[in-house]
């Protein structure tokens, strides 16, 4: 009897072993200093996948109380939905900045993103990053953007496209104005792209669209500006919280 | 028998003395079996999940609704001819349900609209994963033989691919890795068939390698051979990581086996005075010989079209003599290419020749020395070329095209996963295995072959996505359901105004009776749009409409009877059947009617905002000028274009206004007084 008393003591052994944290990985970067301030210096609101790497990594710089690049800061990245990040943590380098590359969720969307690091006494501070996936329907949209309105509605030109928007007596709106596009409804957007401008009393420099842009193309131009608008659009209609 | 009776008797009577009692325990027993499969489905996951749904919709307002159309129990969607029996319902509940699109919680998201129906299509078509499963582990992440899991979602359009087989606007990663597929030209080794029969055809160019002495020099094809990105970043010919000696090999075999072609070279005119570079460069640009070609620019930006080969160290790759030769006639030395003739008059030769030769890289054949060749080398090099498949792609003389020369791809999706070599560490799936095949096809053991390309990690995300839309189930779903692509026709334009054609190679950029670029727009019906006078002058002298494009039309300089015959051409043989274009007059038309048609240009469907017609006060710039539009257009043409552009040239962008007869007949009227002053076709 006494000589299978090692039988408990063995499983208790391998339940410690089995219940103790997970030793972590690598120790986190020590950071070597310490700044005040993260700002973004590239790659927010992009327009990516679900579930891919963004087209452009994502820059970010952390600065000290007079503005200056900080180097070797430690950042850590974080996000909901499934949000992976390459690297996750790391130091600044030497222009105070910290690169890296993101992954999006399987889901389209908005994603916020947040990067914190600590100032010398420990106090944490983040800067927020929005990313944006675009699912079917938004990346139909914003084909039928690009093909079609983005030449008024968007100031930049690029090699392919020249931009008509200084053409315009009267300006059009970005479609990421959301101060302006969140202020018409669906039913108005409809409107508006289908019949132009005088369809809401707006100008007819604004063409109708309803005899050449089906009405999944329209559906799907309404959910990308919806996706891309900032302040994000609020879809009315869900009451929350009947208790 | 007696005794094993009694024996059987007494041996019960002992264990439940009672007679009875035996029924009682049997039907205790029953009721516990009976009691397994419910209890089974009580303590199953998917119950619990469904519990959880319920208590999610509890809170909100529209729970009555959303209660009343929640099914509990095991739900399935039945696809015979699809082979599809998906119960990813029970546990994802909220799929169908609009009104969740706040919701993100997993298993309750609202599936994101699609044109397709849930009920017609099912989940495993385009998610992969077991069906009939109805365990999270067994439905999503089976790799059992012949199971599959979830396909990740950065690949999910491959599942669009298996039935859409043109390019879609709401799948840019498969159409991008279809089209690198074609272009660099991977489908020239590897085989890929599609349902349909066809397939998949390359759309690069490699040159023929059987006059390459007239052209460049062994040095160059050596360092081209050893990191042909290290001549041109956007070669589309792949590293095949040769080493110093088999590069050396192998060009010697090349120079070795190339013939001389009569009229490959040109000897440069001993011209009394040096070539103007000036004259040269601004030749370059006049020609539009960026619209295809691209250069590196102080920055290392590329800058130019990728339909011909990229020119930024050309200088040091070709001969002059042959430069010359190739601008004068290109089809001599390459019967197939793209490039068109321009009519150069030998001055010009000699400048435009002079500018892109001046186009040289001195670091990079400085290191490159080379002696002369033994014929042990030559036959060696012959013998890589065999084995490295160049003659897949390059036509060489003495090497025979090999057939099926790497591994066919056409279900490549579907690849079983018992069948696949990882490399060491590598994740063992199928998306990984393709995407690591890509990166580093050398990695996978020794002796492979397949050399290397430069993709960024969205080029191969694109293509891993390309090649995982070939699968099984694209072969075994119902014909009805494909969308073939719509091939490129092979119209060829008859006669000798089609062989100038051919020459002048206009289907790059147009598109004709179905084939060709869209650079540039269709000119199937141009004989029908425009006024003979002012096409004859366009040829003469093309860069006047749109001056905002990059990319322009360049002047080819034909003769005066080259002219008129692709003229005459054009405006007999390529008009609509629909209407008459001359059925309208060019002009004549009363000044009540031009007035109604101004008014109508800029109020009613303030045409301004992308025309302009009186350069003064119009500023639009997204159409082409109509300055002078009655000097080019037919009348006719302009009615009908109004009335239903997409209908003369489909997917134009100019919308389509559903203007009534009159309003259309207005505006006609108003174009039409838009005037050459002058002669017809001077600058506008
Ligand atoms: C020819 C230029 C032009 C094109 C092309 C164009 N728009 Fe507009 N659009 C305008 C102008 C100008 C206005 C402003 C009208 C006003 O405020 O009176 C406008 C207004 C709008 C508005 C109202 C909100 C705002 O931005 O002021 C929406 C929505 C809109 N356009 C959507 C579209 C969509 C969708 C397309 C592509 C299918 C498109 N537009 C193409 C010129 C254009």
């Amino acid at each position: 009897m006494k000589r299978l008393l090692w039988i408990p003591g063995a499983m208790a052994l391998v339940i410690a072993a089995g219940c103790a944290r997970q030793p972590v990985a690598a120790p986190a970067a020590q950071a070597t200093a310490f700044g005040s301030a993260i700002v973004e210096s590239s790659g927010g609101k992009q327009l990516g996948a679900p579930g891919a790497a963004l087209p452009q990594p994502l820059v970010v710089q952390v600065n000290d109380a007079q503005g200056n690049a900080v180097t070797g800061a430690f950042v850590i990245f974080s996000g909901s939905g499934g949000v992976r990040f390459e690297p996750t943590e790391s130091l600044t380098d030497s222009s105070g900045q910290l690169t890296t590359n993101v992954m999006l969720g399987g889901t389209s969307g908005r994603y916020e993103l947040r990067a914190a690091s600590t100032d010398k006494s420990g106090k944490p501070f983040t800067l927020s990053i929005t990313e944006l996936a675009l699912g079917y329907q938004e990346q139909v949209g914003y084909a039928v953007d690009q093909n079609y309105c983005a030449r008024c509605h968007d100031q930049e030109s690029s090699a392919e496209r020249v931009s008509n928007y200084d053409n315009l007596a009267v300006k059009p709106h970005a479609f990421t104005d959301g101060q302006t596009q969140d202020a018409l409804s669906d039913a108005d957007l409809t409107a508006i792209i289908g019949h132009g401008g005088p369809a809401l009393n707006h100008s007819a420099l604004m063409p109708p669209y309803g005899a050449t842009l089906s009405r999944a193309e329209v559906q799907a131009l309404i959910a990308y500006i919806r996706l891309i608008s900032d302040p994000p659009w609020r879809a009315a209609g869900v009451v929350y919280a009947k208790r | 028998m007696q005794s094993i009776k009694a024996q059987f008797i007494s041996l019960w009577r002992a264990w439940f003395r009672d007679p009875i009692r035996p029924f009682g325990v049997v039907s205790v027993l029953l009721l516990l079996a009976l009691a397994v499969a419910p209890a089974k489905d009580h303590f199953s996951e998917w119950h619990s999940y469904q519990k959880q749904y319920l208590r999610l919709i509890l809170d909100r307002g529209d729970a009555v609704t959303l209660q009343r159309h929640f099914r509990g129990g095991i739900q399935q969607i039945w696809l015979p001819d699809l082979g599809v029996v998906d119960r990813c319902q029970t546990c994802h509940t909220g799929l169908a349900e609009a009104s969740l699109a706040d919701v993100s919680t997993q298993p309750f998201r609202r599936h994101p609209p699609i044109p397709h129906k849930l009920d017609e299509f099912g989940c495993v078509v385009c998610h992969r994963g077991q069906g009939a499963a109805t365990t999270v582990a067994e439905a999503h992440h089976s790799a059992l033989a012949r199971e599959e899991p979830i396909l990740p979602a950065r690949y999910i359009e491959s599942s669009c691919g298996q039935c859409h087989h043109a390019p879609m606007a709401g799948t840019p990663r498969l159409n991008e890795g279809r089209e690198l597929l074609a272009r660099y030209g991977c489908v020239r080794c590897h085989t890929i068939r599609l349902p349909d029969g066809s397939m998949m055809a390359a759309t690069d160019d490699p040159p023929p390698l059987t006059h390459i002495a007239d052209k460049t020099t062994r040095e160059w094809v050596y360092a081209w051979l050893k990191d042909p990105a290290s001549y041109a970043s956007s070669a589309t010919m792949p590293n095949f990581q040769l080493s110093d000696a088999d590069a050396r090999d192998i060009s010697a075999f090349l120079m070795a086996t190339s013939t001389p072609q009569p009229g490959d070279t040109l000897a440069v005119p001993a011209s009394s005075k040096a070539p103007d570079p000036a004259a040269g460069a601004s030749l370059y640009g006049e020609s539009f010989c960026a619209s295809c070609h691209a250069t590196q620019n102080a920055a290392g930006n590329l800058v130019g079209g990728n339909i011909g080969p990229e020119l930024t160290r050309i200088g040091s790759k070709v001969k002059p003599e042959w430069l010359q030769a190739w601008l004068k006639d290109p089809r001599n030395y390459d019967a197939h290419t793209q490039m068109p003739h321009y009519r150069w008059t030998d001055q010009e030769l000699t400048a435009l020749a002079g500018y892109v030769a001046n186009k040289t890289d001195s670091d990079f054949l400085a290191n490159v020395h080379l002696d002369a060749p033994t014929p042990q080398q030559i036959a060696h090099g012959k013998a890589l070329v065999t084995e490295y498949g160049c003659a897949v792609c390059h036509e060489i003389r003495g090497v025979a095209k090999p057939e099926n020369f790497a591994p066919e791809l056409s279900r490549i999706g579907s690849k079983p996963l018992a069948q696949l070599v990882f490399t060491a560490g590598m994740p063992k799936t199928l998306p990984d295995y393709v995407d690591g095949k890509i990166r580093h096809p050398r990695a996978f053991g020794a002796g492979l072959r397949m050399p290397l390309y430069t993709f960024t990690a969205q080029q191969v995300d694109a293509l891993t996505t390309a090649l995982l839309s070939l699968t099984d189930r694209s072969f075994a779903l119902p014909s009805r359901l494909q969308i073939a692509a719509q091939p490129m026709t092979t119209y060829q334009p008859a006669g000798h105004a089609g062989k100038l054609m051919a020459e002048l190679n206009c289907f790059a950029c147009h598109r004709i009776n179905g084939r060709g670029g869209d650079m540039a727009p269709d000119l199937t019906w141009e004989g029908s749009a425009v006024q003979r006078p002012w096409l004859d002058d366009f040829l003469k002298n093309p860069n006047t409409l749109r001056p905002a494009l990059i990319r322009r039309m360049p002047r080819f300089n034909l003769s005066n009877s080259e002219r008129a015959e692709v003229t005459d051409y054009f405006m007999t043989v390529y008009q609509t059947a629909d209407f008459d274009r001359d059925s309208m007059p060019l002009g004549g038309y009363s000044a009540a009617l031009v007035e109604q048609g101004r008014q109508l240009f800029y109020s009613k469907y303030s045409c301004q905002s992308c025309h302009m017609v009186n350069t003064q006060q119009d500023k639009g710039y997204i159409g082409p000028p109509l300055t002078q539009v009655g000097s080019r257009l037919n009348a006719a043409w302009i009615y009908h274009w109004l009335k239903n552009p997409q209908a003369l040239r489909p997917g134009t962008i100019e919308p389509n206004q559903s203007m009534s007869d009159e309003d259309a007949g207005a505006l006609t009227a108003f174009l039409m007084m838009q005037k050459t002053s002058g002669k017809p076709g001077a600058k506008q």
